[in-house]
This record gives structure tokens, sequence and C-alpha cells, in this order.
């Protein structure tokens, strides 16, 4: 069976498995990564929402085999150690982590590890591109929340951006 | 925690009991009536054991929840669902018991599911107020199905913290006055100069013992009864005071474990594979010996439901369901559309009474449909099972999960006792986990292979196969003359709502007691006398229900049947105020006959500056309900422009946008308000869904929604850009309902809004039910769609 090696929240990892098992399963159901949620397994819902290479992707939607050995996943659980400590917050989390906890944003949380996950890598492509966060902006997330938590996710998204 | 002796327990009711077997909890105490705010002095015992534990007696508890002499007829108002669901509970809710551990922690393993409406976080702050103890010292946990209490486990109707407000204080206040008279002992001091803070007890000369120094001297070698007295409500600084969630740090670090998260061991990625119509059944599989041999596969195994397949991982699962070859008997509802269904429903209503009234009294009728909605949460139908020759563990987020264990015992073949059922936190619940579905079928999975099963539900089946709010249409005739409304009636006909998860059963038990003849009705029947009330000096008011057609998996949805009356009878207001040349609110405003839904309409029409001028094609919605204990009105704008309505977003349904929602609400005594603020602002975006974008369509025997690509729910472009939630004071000590409060105000006033903006009557919702499919319908076999490829090329 193929070896699969790559980096993960800052660790490399090698797993046995097939070329075109999803990312999503090779997290969960190998490596016993749970942030990262199952919602629809074919990108539509974005509850497993995590980055590669600093940016936001869908793992539901990636065979492991096309994660090359220099590719760096990061999942919620990795998420706070992309900063240096100085630029954590209270609780040792990445800022947006910090303003999700500020307005109590989750309900149930299932698709919160997602929905963060999106926010940091939506206001980081905002700045790449030079602009301030707009409601517009918020308007284009597509992770979806079946308990309604949106209100708060726009509140903590925009407090988020100040503080990131 | 071990099994208490109670006096009041030996005539243990079995689980088929109908209230007129059963003895009559404690009747009226000489003080307080059923609301009392000053009733304060309860008995209880400190339990023998190790470290101290405390239990609330609620035999000794019991108060009739229906004292007053009702002025007007309608049920709910006396005696609401709540009442029925609290009343049932007396006999057993005795068993809470809180205890304090040496680490200074206190704990409580709630008898309830936590879906993340926020009752971990309420009941925590309920220990930690009568306790002196900081918030982050209690842990409350999810109790397993225990059959000893009997009929007091079930989530739903928002009955939780109602059910479970005083029992828990009084369970926290023994141990705290148990904790009292150990440190009076140790610091030499008496218990009425002893001072209770942040789980520190203080000496008036400055000596101090901590909660865990004191939670093993404080323990009792006996059970004792004692007698406390709770706190007064001004002394609160924990309930009522905004909290963030307990388990908040958990969620956003992706730490909270769910069903699928469990580590049991042997436990693997298990899935189904369902028939190509509603509810069909397999017949048997053609090629299980090729399914067998893929990558991955470990198990193949036929149940009733489906064709389960055991892997590795959920990948080679999806993998092995799309291969399997499988002959299926159609289901009941095969080659059916939702006209076919309408058609149905139409054929079982029965004509509005003619009242007799003034033959000069002109009439308002109105006729609406509301189609098949979904209330798939986030986290599908999944459980963990193992079960073994002699023995079953099953582990899921259950509302009511003494049902569970005794149909999954039935199942396997297995007595009660032999089943452990363990409560998981949910993903979601929206009505869906009243049922166990998930938690059945792992067991039979699980059973049928012989190996421990981690059940996931596929999106797709969760969409397709799984519970929905059931297709009803709602009729209303109202009269007036001379500026009064002389009569309203409404008349509600439904696809049956599923209420086998054990409601009935609560219900049952309290049967007899039911006012106004509703003993003699069955449960939907008095699910709905006892939720829905029309709070306007109307006249002669009637609302009934008509169920028919049992062929679907239905379930109540948060808040059951209230959304679409409360569309319905708004929608009609807004008529009748037309009719009779009064402003919307003015009119609601006189006739309104409650003074808290007078408050809080009067109040979203303030803040929200009720009739302000706006452009054509958007305009203002106002409505109200009443329910669960509480009183709620929302406002809102919404903007049927074609440039808001056809805004172009992939896979998306834009519509009309609601951009502004003020709400109200008071539900008595808040203990969280910040909790309560965040289930309102999650109602308004279901109501907004229910109103505009969501539902399902039946065509061919099936669903053809089979993600959240084509099941619209709310989405962040469809999310009010301003939400202002109102939590309004209240002088009551008692709580009310939060979980399904937000919804039914926030879906009739986005109705009316929509009327108003569009110049328009609608007559079904959601209002794009019946415009061309949004979305091209995945395939029915194989049942589930393949995981994409191509995800790195969507990179941000």
């Amino acid at each position: 069976m193929p070896r699969q090696t790559f980096k993960l929240n800052g660790q490399t990892v090698t797993v046995d498995v097939p070329d075109n098992v999803r990312l999503l399963w090779v997290l969960r159901d190998l490596l016993g990564v749970k942030g990262p949620k199952y919602g629809c397994g074919i990108n539509v819902c974005k509850a497993c929402t995590s980055h590669i290479n600093g940016k936001a992707f869908n793992p539901c939607a990636v065979p492991v085999g096309e994660i090359g050995r220099g590719d760096e996943i990061t999942t919620i659980e990795g998420l706070p150690d992309t900063l240096p400590a100085k630029k954590r917050g209270p609780n040792g989390l990445h800022p947006m982590q910090e303003a999700w906890l500020d307005r109590d944003v989750a309900q149930c949380g299932y698709c919160q590890p997602g929905q963060i996950m999106a926010a940091v890598a939506l206001v980081r492509k905002v700045r790449r591109e030079g602009r301030a966060l707009s409601a517009s902006d918020l308007d284009t997330i597509r992770n979806i929340c079946r308990c309604g938590t949106y209100t708060r996710i726009r509140e903590a998204i925009a407090e988020g951006s100040r503080t990131m | 925690m071990a099994a208490i002796p109670r006096h009041d327990q030996q005539d243990q009711p079995d689980q088929t009991l109908g209230g007129h077997d059963r003895p009559d909890p404690v009747g009226p105490l000489p003080t307080g009536g059923p609301h009392s705010v000053g009733r304060r002095r309860f008995l209880g015992y400190v339990l023998g054991g190790a470290t101290l534990m405390a239990a609330a007696d609620l035999g000794m508890l019991a108060e009739p929840a229906a004292a007053a002499v009702p002025t007007l007829p309608q049920p709910a108002e006396l005696y609401d669902l709540n009442d029925a669901l609290t009343d049932s509970c007396r006999p057993t809710a005795n068993l809470i018991t809180v205890t304090v551990n040496e680490d200074g922690t206190a704990s409580f393993a709630l008898p309830r599911s936590e879906n993340g409406q926020g009752v971990t976080t309420s009941t925590a702050m309920i220990i930690a107020e009568e306790l002196d103890l900081p918030l982050s010292k209690v842990e409350v946990t999810l109790a397993p199905a225990r059959p000893e209490l009997l009929l007091n486990q079930l989530t739903g109707a928002s009955n939780t913290t109602i059910s479970t407000y005083t029992p828990i204080r009084v369970a926290a206040a023994i141990a705290k006055m148990a904790l009292l008279e150990a440190a009076a002992i140790q610091l030499g001091d008496t218990v009425e100069l002893l001072k209770s803070k942040d789980g520190v007890i203080t000496a008036p000369d400055g000596s101090s013992v901590t909660y865990g120094e004191l939670a093993t001297k404080a323990a009792s070698l006996v059970d004792r009864e004692v007698e406390v007295e709770l706190k007064s409500t001004d002394e609160f600084t924990v309930v009522g005071t905004p909290r963030n969630r307990v388990d908040a740090l958990a969620a956003v670090t992706g730490a909270k474990e769910f069903a699928t998260d469990l580590d049991v061991p042997g436990a693997l990625p298990t899935m189904l594979c369902r028939p190509p119509t509603l509810n069909g059944t397999p017949k048997r599989v053609l090629n299980q010996q090729q399914v067998e041999g893929m990558p991955g596969v470990r198990n193949v195994a036929l149940v009733d439901t489906g064709v389960a397949v055991r892997a590795l991982t959920f990948g080679q699962c999806i993998d092995a369901v799309r291969a399997l070859d499988v002959e299926w008997n159609d289901g009941p509802v095969a080659g059916m559309d939702d006209e076919d269904i309408l058609a149905n429903l139409r054929k079982a209503e029965v004509p509005l009474p003619s009242l007799g009234l003034n033959p000069l009294a002109k009439t308002i009728e109105a006729d609406f449909a509301f189609y098949f909605r979904s209330n798939s949460p986030m986290d599908t139908n999944s459980a963990v099972a193992d079960v073994r020759s002699d023995r079953a563990t099953v582990w899921a987020g259950l509302k009511s999960p003494i049902v569970a264990q005794q149909r999954i015992a039935e199942a396997l073949g297995m007595a009660e006792g032999q089943v452990t059922v363990n409560v998981v936190q949910g993903g979601g619940s929206f009505g869906r986990r009243l049922f166990f579905d998930g938690a059945l079928e792992a067991a039979k999975v699980s059973q049928a292979m012989g190996e421990p099963v981690k059940l996931m539900w596929h999106r797709a089946d969760d969409a397709r196969a799984g519970r929905t709010h059931p297709m009803c249409t709602s009729r209303i005739r109202a009269t007036y003359l001379a500026g009064q409304v002389l009569s309203f009636q409404q008349s509600h006909t439904s696809v049956e709502t599923d209420y086998r998860h054990g409601l009935g059963e609560v219900l049952t038990a309290r049967a007899a007691d039911l006012p106004a003849g509703l003993g003699n009705q069955g449960f939907a029947q008095t699910v709905f006398g006892l939720t829905q009330e029309i709070p306007y000096d109307f006249g002669v008011v009637t609302q009934t229900l008509v169920e028919a057609d049992e062929r679907f998996n239905t379930g109540s949805m948060r808040n059951i049947y209230s959304p679409d009356v409360r569309v319905a009878a708004e929608l009609v207001i807004d008529q009748l105020a037309a009719a009779m040349r009064k402003d919307p609110y003015r009119f609601r405003q006189e006739f309104i006959r409650n003074e808290r839904v007078r408050a809080v309409l009067d109040k979203v029409a303030t803040v929200g500056n009720w009739g302000r001028s706006m452009p054509a094609g958007t305009a203002q919605g106002i409505a109200i309900h009443k329910e669960y204990k509480g009183a709620s009105a929302c406002l809102v704008e919404l903007d049927a422009r074609p440039g808001t309505v056809d805004r172009d977003i992939r896979d998306a349904v834009t519509g009309p946008r609601v951009t502004k929602v003020v709400f109200a609400i008071d539900v008595g005594l808040a203990i969280n308000p910040r909790g309560l603020e965040a289930q309102m602002q999650g109602g308004i975006n279901d109501g907004i869904a229910l109103a505009l974008t969501s539902s399902l369509h039946l065509r061919d025997g099936h669903f053809l929604e089979g993600s959240w690509d084509n099941y619209f729910y709310t989405r962040q472009w469809n999310t009010p850009p301003e939400v202002e939630v109102i939590v309004m004071p209240s002088e009551s000590g008692q709580p009310g309902g939060a979980g399904e409060a937000g919804v039914a105000a926030a879906n009739a006033a986005v109705a009316c809004a929509f009327a108003r903006a569009t110049r328009t009557n609608p007559t079904y919702f959601p209002i794009n039910h019946k415009d061309p499919l949004a979305f091209t319908p995945k395939p029915f076999s194989p049942p589930i769609p393949q995981s994409p490829v191509n995800g790195l090329r969507f990179t941000y």
C-alpha cells in the first residue's frame, strides 16, 4: 500500500493508505485528528475546512495522493501554533479563536472548527488584496451552520480581523 | 452514582403506565402557587457516600401547574405542554443529585441532552449560583439512559430548564448547607456566621476552608433528610447574568467530541446503502463477495433498512456503498409527488364549522400549504455500537435515551439491563434527536456483523431518508364587524407528526389529568392543544388539528406546529388589519389580550422604528408568538427588489433578503441571557429559511434534496446583516423555554414582510417551493454521491 508522507500541524506524518482515499478520512479515521468534521463529503458544507500551505481547502475533496511530502496541512488543532506565542491570546489560541470565545459564537459547535479556519483564510485573503473586510466579504462565506450562529460569526470575524 | 432509596419510589410505575394508574404526586403545599417566587424552603437529602452528595426530593416539591381559574378557554393558556411534561417528571426527578469532589469541584450528570441549546451551561450556572462556586468549577456531564428516571429523561419542548430548575437548585443548596455545617465544626464557629464565596468558607476571624477540603468531611454515612432554604432571586450573582458557554473552548479548539469522534476499540467506520425510494427495503445483495474484497472493506451485512458496510475509513465505505448491487422492495410512497400528498391532505381536511354569527359580519378566508422541510443537523444520524452476545453498549446524541434503550434491547432480543445507552453531545438536533434512528440501526448492524461499528449516515441519507417536518395545510376563517373581530377559526391538517419516541408516553402519564377533556385525544391533538394559542381578543377562537398519512419519517422539528400556525395566523391578521384600515402593529396592539405579549410587541415596534418609510419592494413585517411560558415578538425588514433577489451566487438560492431583525423575548427568568440571545439568533435564521428558501421536494417517491447545495437552509448571503435581540426584564422567578422560542415569530414576521414588500398574498411556504429547481438532483442509485477530487482548485 502506498506510504503517504506530509506535514500535519507542524509534524511530519506517514500513513499507509491508497492514493484515492480523501484526506478527510486519513486525518479522522487513520490519524485521529478529529477537528475537521464531516458534513457532506462533497465540498459544499465546508465543515472540514482546514489549511494547506496557509490557504483554506476542504480535505473531503482531495485524494491523499495529491498531498505532497512538502505540503503543510493545518487543522484547527494546529492553528494556534502557526503564530509565535506572543501573538496568541489569553487562552493561548489564535486571535480568531479568541474572538470566537469572546463572542461566544458556538452553539452545538460541530461546524465551528471549519468556520474558524475559513474565517482566518478569508481575513488573510482580504489583506493580500489590500482591502478592508466588508459585509460583502462575509456574505461570500460558504460554511453552513445549522444552528444559525451567523450573526455572531460575523461579529467574531470582524473582531478577529482587528486582532490577528 | 449509587441508587438512592426513596420513600416515594416504592411503587415505581412501569413504562406503559397511564396517568390514572399512578399515585398522584404529593399534593399542593400550603405555601406558594404554580409560579410562586416566594417559596424557597424545600426538603432534600444529604446522601450516604464517601464524598458529599446532595439530592432534591422532588416528590415534596410537587405543585400543580394549573391553579388559577382560567378566564378564557384556550387550553395552552392555562396548562401548556411544558406543564404536562413537568408534571409527568415529578415523581422521578427527585433522583437529581449534586456531588462535591475533593478537588473542590462540583459535578452533576444532567439527565437531558445537549445539542447546542446551552443546557449544560445554564445548568452549571444554576449549580454555581446556589453552591457559591465559580462557574468553572462546576462540571455538568450528560447522564446515560437511566431507566430508574422513568420518563424524566426526555429533552423536548424546551422543557429542560423549566422542569429541572428547582430540583437542581435544591440539591446544590443542600450541598452548600452540608459544607457550611462541616466548616462550622472545622472552624469552630456557627453556621450562621460563616460566609461562603467562590468555593471557600470563611469565618469572622478570617480563618477559612475550601470546599475541596470539606468534601469528605461533609459526607454522610447514611442518607439524612434535611430542610433547606434557597437563595432569593435578589441574591443572584450568576443566574440572570450573561455567561459564555462552558463547552466553548472545546468547540473552538476541535476538542469537543461528537459520536463520530469517539474511539471505541474495533468500532470501524460503517455506512449503509439505502433504497432508492423512501422507506424501501432490501431484498438481497447480488455482489456481496465482490464488495467484501474491496480495499479496506471488512464486513458487508444486510439489515432491515439497507445494506451495511464496515471499512477502515469512511471513504472506503462510500466506495463500497456505491459499488453494492442490491435488489430492493419499493417504499410506501413509490411513484408519488408532493402534489399527490397535498391532494391527500386536502381530502382529509374537515370543513370549518359555521358559527352562526351576525349575518352582517364580513369574512376573510385564507388557505396555506407548507411543504416538507428537513431538520437534518450538521452532525448526521450517527452512533457507535458494540453488541456482544450477552450485552450491548451504544453511544449517540439522544434526547429520549430510555426509550432508545428499550427499543434497542427489543431489537437485539436482549433484556433492557443488558443494554447500556450513553448520551453523547449532539451536533445540533432541531428535534431530530428525539428519535434514535442511527443508534437503533448501529446496534442492528453491530449485531449482524458481530463487530463494533461507528455508524454514520451520509449527508444524502440524512437529507433524503431522515426525519422531516410534515407537510401540512392551515385554513383560517375570520369574521369582523364594526371594528371588532367576531371570530377566528384555524384548522390545521398535517401529515402525521411521529411522537413514538416517548413523548407520547410522557403525555399518557398525565393524560387523565389534562383539563378541557384533552385526555381523550391523541398525542398529536394533545401537543397541538397544549402549544397553540391565539393571544388576541378575537371573539370565538378555535384551533384544530387533523392528522393524516403516516407513511413519512417525521418528527417534532424545532417549534413543532407553531411556525406554520403562526405564519398562517399572522398573515390573516395583517389581512384583517388591512380590511379594517388599520396599521398592522396598531391592530395587534389593540387586540392583544396578554400583557407580556403586548410588551414584547411594543418593544420591537419602538426599537425597530416600525412604520418608517421604506423604498418600494422593501417592507417591514411584524408578528408575535406565545408559547412555552414565554412571549416573543419579531420585526423584520425585507428587501425583495430584483437586484437583491437575483444576486448571482454559485449553488445558492439568494431570494429576498431579510436585512434587519429586531426580536424581543420574555421567557420569565432568563438563566443565561447570552445563551438565550444565541437561541433567538438561531431561531431567526430557521424562521427565514422556513419562509423563503428551504423545503424538500418529493418526486417519484423520494426526496430530491441530497445535500446542503440542494436544501437551502439560511446561509451567510441570506442572513440579516443587522440583528438585535432584546431579552425582556421579568419579575418572574421561574424560567421559560428557550430552544425553540425564536422560530415562530421570526417565520411569521418574514412572511408578513414578504407579503407587504411584494403586495401579494402568499399561499404556500417556502415561497420558492414551486420555482424551477435551483439544483440538479443527485442520482438515487447509487444512493450517495462520490466525493470530488478537485478540492485543491478551490483554495483561498
